[in-house]
């Protein structure tokens, strides 16, 4: 089996949603030339620039015109280069796309889907980096989906496409070079609709568990063996959906550890790592042998120079000595 | 004093003054509902401003799309809504447009293709230009109108939108209901330049600035620019001229401007003149009081129907969120 990329993947999965759903379109600046990343690439040769769409540098408009444009019945996807751009289209986003099936009352449904960038990718400073995924746990309307691995990108953009919710998809730019396998044959429409919201289990343990999503996946992955090494069987869940997100999964296997660490890239002052805390707390504070612990970013931007810049950084060290701790090894 | 115009069409001149009482009779019998506690939130009516209803919106078909703003009771009317159900999505009731989830400044009929007022000023046009974009994918025949206040013309959107609709070729009238005010605030004192048919202008749009207190006039331009962007899948832009005789909000007592301008205004309210033209051109005086006393028998009949209605379920405050993490599965 031939491996693909993180991002190749990404185009694939568009691609077969493209020719399965006449209705698919996607929309962003650099589309024609492949996108910024080049996720795009090969698209307009097949589909046509006008399936395929350049946009002018608007991201409201773009973000709004996917919202009118789902609205009369097309899947639009947009992109939006980095998330940070995307915040030029907040209420494109939050106040329409999010709010006009309920505020409607039901009249309408808003398919699109919001690639957003995410993540600490070669210097590239306070507003090329960022990682704003629970910003939009917190919206009611909107689906929120953070893959870590060319398989899962693969599948969740497919799943993403074909949800009749607002989606925002947050790719990691560090992850678009990453290789691995994906299905020779397409998934079945069940095993694709079932992919949302639910965790991946990354590795199996018995003294931690450890959740995490997105690229900080791949630095707890790294942690696992020194923790094992030390006697310490991390349980990896790969969260994947942040909404919404796999309770179950998470709740049963803190259950079987009794030890949680929540690990993401993104700041962790009202990180979605709190909303996890909280809830295992909440649920499962009995078969809690430590408590909860949380590592995420410091609470402030992300520098230019490359010292500055890995002084916000997760790292898988952090993550070992955070577990090690916590078994008390 | 008014000269009968030679080329009156009688019959849809009588028509749109109808829907003009009809328009101002829901608004007043609205603010009344608020007086009465039945109106819940804020409504914005647009009384004084009917005329743009009657004479732009009813340029569109039924399956063509309308995007309004806050102040959009007139239009949806006009678009060919059921004033009971809008009435009852004013007082939060079942039955109501949205079920009563959104009230006044959420108020759209899919049916009829009226996609929505908003919230946000100037929000309506970007999704305006997605609205047209689809239909231009699908390659439908289908026109889209857009309609915003002149308060909208300095927010980004705006230069986005119509920038988008003329690039990509779409066939939207933009609609400029200039009624001065910007919310409270005169509009000219906050926005550089020639306004708003200037700006459109200057994004390659065909744009014409006509009196929007004058029905008849009004029009027959507007049915020139919506023939002209079915057929040419271009967009346009319309800046109608009109004046908010009530307040921003029902509850605005309007201090921010002198009573004798309202009442200078008044002498240009578009029922009147058009009323005017009427009764030059023959129509009786009872028929055209007809109109008025039809009007507001059936918006007494509207809010008696509306309030018979009781509000929603509580449990569909959790309905028609979203299917994947629907908050009646969690909705923590």
């Amino acid at each position: 089996m031939s491996q693909t990329s993180y991002l190749q993947a990404s185009t694939r999965a568009l691609a077969e949603e493209m020719r399965r759903d006449r209705d698919v379109w996607c929309v962003g600046e650099d589309l024609g030339r492949g996108g910024v990343f080049g996720q795009y690439k090969g698209l307009v040769e097949e589909f046509g620039p006008q399936r395929v769409s350049d946009a002018p540098i608007s991201e409201a408009c773009i973000m709004g015109a996917a919202v009118g444009a789902a609205m009369m019945g097309t899947r639009p996807v947009v992109e939006m280069r980095f998330s940070d751009f995307a915040l030029c289209a907040i209420d494109e986003l939050v106040n329409q796309a999010a709010k006009a099936r309920y505020m409607f009352g039901g009249q309408t449904r808003v398919p699109l889907v919001a690639r957003e960038p995410i993540g600490i990718w070669r210097n590239s400073a306070a507003q090329h980096s960022q990682s704003l995924e629970s910003w939009y746990t917190h919206i009611p309307g909107l689906v929120v989906i953070c893959p870590s691995t060319p398989a899962d990108n693969y599948l969740l953009l497919k799943a993403a496409i074909r949800c009749d919710d607002p989606v925002v998809y947050m790719e990691h730019k560090n992850l678009w070079g990453l290789l691995g396998d994906l299905p020779a044959q397409e998934p079945d429409d069940a095993a694709i609709t079932a992919a949302l919201g639910t965790a991946r289990r990354a590795r199996e343990g018995a003294d931690l568990t450890i959740v995490s999503w997105s690229a900080a996946v791949h630095e707890c992955m790294a942690a696992a063996a020194p923790l094992a090494q030390r006697g310490v069987h991390a349980e990896i869940l790969d969260l994947r959906c942040l909404w919404p997100w796999d309770k179950a999964a998470v709740f049963a296997s803190v259950r079987k550890t009794g030890r949680l660490l929540v690990v993401h890239e993104a700041v962790s002052v009202g990180g979605f790592g709190a909303e996890i805390a909280a809830s295992v707390a909440e649920h499962c504070h009995a078969a809690l042998k430590a408590p909860v612990k949380r590592l995420g970013a410091p609470r402030a931007p992300i520098a230019y120079a490359p010292n500055l810049e890995d002084r916000v950084r997760v790292t898988a060290a952090m993550i070992e000595a955070a577990g090690a701790a916590m078994v008390g090894s | 004093m008014t000269i009968a115009s030679p080329n009156l069409d009688r019959d849809a001149a009588l028509a749109q003054l109808a829907l003009m009482h009809r328009i101002r009779a829901f608004e007043l019998t609205a603010m009344q509902a608020l007086e009465q506690g039945l109106v819940l939130g804020a409504i914005h009516p647009s009384i004084g401003q009917e005329a743009v209803a009657a004479g732009v919106v009813t340029q569109l078909r039924r399956d063509d799309v309308l995007l309004s703003t806050h102040r959009g009771h007139g239009h949806t009317l006009a678009k060919g809504a059921d004033a009971t159900a809008m009435m009852r999505e004013l007082i939060g009731r079942e039955g109501g447009c949205c079920g009563g989830k959104g009230g006044s400044m959420h108020i759209a009929d899919f049916e009829v293709g009226m996609l929505g007022a908003n919230g946000v000023v100037g929000a309506n046009i970007v999704i305006a230009a997605g609205a047209a974009h689809a239909i231009k994918l699908k390659g439908d025949a289908r026109i889209v109108c857009c309609i915003f206040g002149d308060g909208a013309i300095n927010r980004g959107p705006f230069l986005e939108g119509l920038n988008w609709a003329k690039v990509f070729a779409l066939p939207i009238v933009f609609v400029c209901e200039d009624n001065g005010f910007a919310a409270t605030t005169r509009t000219g004192s906050m926005s550089a330049g020639d306004g708003p048919a200037a700006r459109a202008v200057s994004l390659g749009l065909a744009s014409r600035t006509v009196d929007g207190n004058d029905v008849l006039a009004l029009t027959e331009t507007a049915r020139e620019v919506f023939a002209r962007v079915r057929a040419e899948r271009e967009p346009e832009f319309l800046h109608v001229k009109t004046y908010r005789l009530s307040g921003h909000t029902a509850a605005d007592p309007a201090t921010y401007r002198s009573a004798e301008e309202v009442q200078a205004h008044r002498a240009g309210d578009p029922i009147t003149r058009l009323r005017e033209t009427l009764r030059v051109a023959g129509v009786a005086a009872a028929a055209l009081d007809g109109l008025a006393l039809d009007a507001e028998r059936e918006m007494r009949e509207v809010l008696d129907a509306a309030r018979a209605t009781p509000f929603p379920p509580s449990e569909r405050a959790f309905t028609d969120v979203q299917d994947v993490g629907d908050p009646r599965l969690e909705a923590y």
